[in-house]
Formats: C-alpha cells, structure tokens, sequence
C-alpha cells in the first residue's frame, strides 16, 4: 500500500487506457508521455501494460506502507526519498515508511512513478487509467490508500537500459495529414508551418489549445470520431490539440494529426511553451 | 444496393476513416452499420474493432496496420460486392421523462420563442420515434435524429456551468439527454430517471446504434419512484423488437 500525504497539483493512475470502448462514448485515457512511462514500467521490471502513476507540474507526497521497488522518469520534479535526493530512471528500493516527496518540475511537465508490479487500483471497462464518471475517482486525492503488491526482497536491476530524455525539450511537433487537411489553403499552411505557436494556459490530459490564431472560413463538419492527437481549427481559429482523454467525436475540422512520438513531447509542454508544426509524410 | 461513393482516409496510426457523403440520413445511417457489419465477417484473421458515427466508421486495427494500401483496397472492394439490406432487428426502448417546471427548467422559454403551449411541447417531443445514430461526446451521450421541426431552437447563448444528470435538452435538430451532471448549452425540457451509462455494467449503456428511442411523460411522483427503483436495481427498461 502507498498513503497519500500530499496530492500534489494533478496526479493520477494511467495505464494503456481503454481501447474498445469509444463506441459508448468513453475516452481512451492512458499515459499522457508513453515513453516516459514505458520507460519507468521497464526499470523495474515491469510489462508496459502495468498501472503508474502520472504527476503533474508539482508531484505529490507519498509514504510506502510495504516494501518495494520505485523509479521515476519523464519530467525532473527533483524526486526525495526521506529528504534525500534520488535521480530520475534509476531502480531505488523502498521500505516501509520510506516518504517520497516531488517538488515542481524544472524540466518537462508530466513525471510517472512506476512502482514492481504496477499499482492494483480498480479496474473499469479494461483499465486502471482514472477518468470522471468512469473510475470513481477521477485523480489521487489526500488520504488516498493506493493498492500495490510487496516486495519480497529487494530488486536487482539487470538490464541496462537505454534512454534518451532530450524529447522532453523538443519543440518540433512533427503531423501527419488529418482527414479535412485538404481544407486548408496555401496561405494558412504556410502560416501553420513557418510561424512558431504558443502553448495556452488551457491545456490538460484533455486537450491543449494555442494561443495563436489561425484565420479560416471553414464551417463545422458533421460530428465525426476524433482521436488522441488530433489537431482541430475551429470556427474562430482556435487550434486545439486533443489529447489521451479527448472526447471520442468532435464537429471541428481536423487538419492535423500528431505521430504517436511527439504526443509523447507536447505532454511534456506547459503554458508559453513554444512549438513549431512540421509535416511528416511517412506514407510518400 | 451500395451506391454511395464513399471515401478511404488514413487516420492515426491504426485506423481508417470511412466516409459516407456529407449527409444525416437513415439510409446512410443503414448502408454504413450493415456494411460495418459486413467488414466484420470479414476480418477473421486480423483483430479489428470499428465504431460508427453519423456518416463515418472507423476501422480500428488493434495490433496496428502493416500495409495501410493493401488493406483499403480490400475494403473498397468488399463494398463493391456487399448488398445492402433493410435495418438488422432493432429495439424501440421507452424512456420517461418528467416534463415538469421543476426539471424543465428552459420549458416557459422554449414555450415562448418557438409560439407552442408547455402541453405541446411534450407532444411533439414524445410523439417521434427517435433514432440512435450512435454514442459520442460523453460517456453514455446518445446521438437521436428525428426531432420535430417545431422544436428546432438555437443553443442557449450561456451554457449553463451545471447541468443535472438525466436532463433532457434539444439545442438545434437535436435532442438528448445529459449522461452525467456536466455543464451544458441546450434547452432543457425535462428528466429522466433512468440511468443512461453504468460503466461497470457488462453493457454499459442499454442502447446500440440503429435502435429506436420513444419518450413518454410521467408525473413527478411517478418519478420519484422509478428513481428510487433505480437505486435499488428493482428497474428494467423496456423494449419491444421492431423488424424494419
């Protein structure tokens, strides 16, 4: 078990989401980075399909009630364990009444702590991944108790295992065409690919918008599916970039589509981040 | 008959759009769930999933795609060969709505701006059998077509920040019914007390695309005892099967 001190700004359980389940309407969810996660899951010896746990901006405080094995990856939150610094993507062993405590991100926006085994929260509709009316909680709040397996004895790390953090403060988005690209004009794609966009303060697991405006005459299309990284142009010229909890349909013309990879780098992003469209044609 | 031109877009990095023209109509409604079906009784080997909406289906690869080309160049063709028949067996579920000032908080206006009585309004609402074209939005959110042209009316130019799960809108052409409490811009008419999604339910929501929903009005003690009932389990929904 793990006992929640401090919730933090905005922390909850994610796994691989909820892939079958659009059809009554239900968002996928899941890790908002999932290399940074996929990376954590590995560390400690875990399947990627394991439950962690994704903070937000300013990590929570959390104090071990069995023993078990813990690493950190994703964004620099300067991890403690008992006061004493740890590093990021690295096997720590934890004991009973060990206290882990996060201060705010200096690198990157969104941190996962993957803890031997996975969390054991409830499962719903195929997954762990919090979402409002779906799990009964919709993020980790003070005085949470957290189901995790114990350790037996302490975890040897094996495998070396190779990572590359430098996506974090990428800031070219790579797209691929979404299904009304064809809407746009010469002029508003030369705005879309050599102009640099900001990030607003409106972003969340939802959706990110941009502070930039984009000019169109489009109309709204008939309400049609959306996907996690789906860029939409609205009416009045507002780009939004859906995310891992994005509702399923949508009546925004679609123009872009993030490749999986830099989803993984706008989770990354906060408010007055900067970021630079390129297109990706891996299908020419 | 499959006569619609359709078209094949690449969307993501697992799925294919299916477009059918840019129209809400049963018939294009039909076409698409039989020819979603139709895909399914396909794809024995690969692990697919697809979902509909109103003039589109997504064909979801669960493992991913390997050659995108290949596989909508079989689809296409598919659609050449595939005969498009009447609806499957569809059900007609009743759903009760308490059309009563207390939850039709936007009644007296809609009354007003559309020049019908509150008596008439509920007529008109609950004398369509609505279609479901399929659940999007929100969890739960049913996707009806059908609404009587008296009815039509713009959204609510302030959204309201709280809407009461079970509210029953119409904003536009369409009507609905709010799945959960969420803030919300339709006018709202009435409540149901029945309960639209259930997420650990082995069915999460009653309803299948194609289906047929009727409202009928109940009094608000009528409701406060089908609301208790649906606490306590004690309620099921009814429906008759309907053959197109």
């Amino acid at each position: 078990m793990i006992r929640v001190l401090d919730s933090g700004f905005f922390t909850s359980i994610q796994d691989a989401g909820r892939k079958r389940f659009q059809q009554f309407g239900v968002p996928q969810s899941g890790v908002m980075d999932n290399y940074a996660s996929s990376m954590a899951n590995a560390i400690v010896g875990n399947t990627s399909e394991c439950a962690v746990l994704e903070l937000t901006m300013v990590g929570p405080k959390l104090m071990f009630e069995c023993a078990t094995a813990i690493t950190v990856t994703g964004a620099n939150m300067s991890p403690k364990i008992n006061g004493v610094l740890i590093s990021n993507f690295v096997l720590i062993n934890v004991c009973r009444g060990d206290v882990l405590s996060f201060a705010a991100s200096t690198i990157g926006f969104r941190s996962y702590l993957a803890v031997s085994g996975g969390f054991k929260t409830e499962i719903v509709m195929g997954s762990r991944s919090m979402y409002k009316n779906v799990t009964s909680n919709h993020c980790v709040n003070l005085g949470d108790i957290l189901k995790i397996n114990a350790t037996k004895r302490p975890i040897v790390s094996h495998a070396y295992i190779k990572y590359d953090n430098t996506y974090i403060n990428e800031s070219e988005i790579l797209i691929t065409r979404g299904p009304e690209f064809d809407f746009l004009n010469s002029a508003q794609l030369s705005v879309l690919f050599q102009k640099e966009f900001t990030i607003s303060e409106k972003n969340n697991r939802m959706a990110y918008q941009i502070k930039e405006l984009v000019v169109n005459q489009f109309k709204e299309i008939i309400t049609s599916f959306v996907l996690p990284g789906t860029i939409q142009l609205t009416p009045s010229g507002q780009l939004i970039i859906l995310m891992r909890d994005a509702q399923v349909t949508g009546g925004y013309p679609r123009v872009f589509q993030l490749t999986e990879p830099s989803i993984n780098v706008i989770s990354q992003k906060m408010t007055n981040h900067k970021i630079r469209f390129k297109l990706e044609d891996s299908f020419t | 008959m499959s006569d619609f031109k359709l078209q094949f877009k690449i969307y993501g990095t697992s799925s294919i759009l299916i477009e059918w023209p840019k129209i809400i109509s049963e018939d294009v409604l039909k076409n698409m769930l039989n020819f979603k079906e139709f895909i399914e009784n396909n794809y024995v080997k690969q692990k697919i999933h697809i979902i509909s909406s109103y003039n589109s289906l997504l064909v979801v690869y669960d493992k991913g795609i390997d050659n995108i080309y290949n596989e909508i160049s079989h689809i296409e063709s598919w659609y050449l060969s595939f005969e498009d028949k009447n609806f499957n067996t569809t059900k007609l579920w009743k759903i009760p709505v308490c059309y009563d000032l207390d939850f039709g908080l936007d009644l007296e206006d809609v009354s007003i701006r559309n020049k019908l009585s509150i008596a008439d309004i509920v007529k008109e609402h609950t004398s369509v059998k609505y279609r479901l074209y399929f659940i999007g939005f929100l969890p739960g959110f049913l996707y009806l077509g059908g609404l009587s042209e008296t009815l039509y009316i713009p959204r609510k130019s302030q959204p309201r920040l709280h809407v009461d799960k079970g509210s029953v809108g119409i904003g536009g052409a369409q009507t609905g019914i709010y799945p959960n409490n969420s803030p919300g811009g339709w006018n709202i008419i009435g409540k149901t007390p029945i309960n639209l999604f259930d997420p650990k339910a082995q069915n999460p929501c009653f309803a299948q695309c194609g289906d047929q929903i009727q409202f009928y009005s109940i009094n608000k003690a009528e409701f406060a005892t089908l609301t208790t009932n649906m606490k306590s389990n004690s309620y099921t929904l009814e429906n008759t099967i309907v053959h197109d």
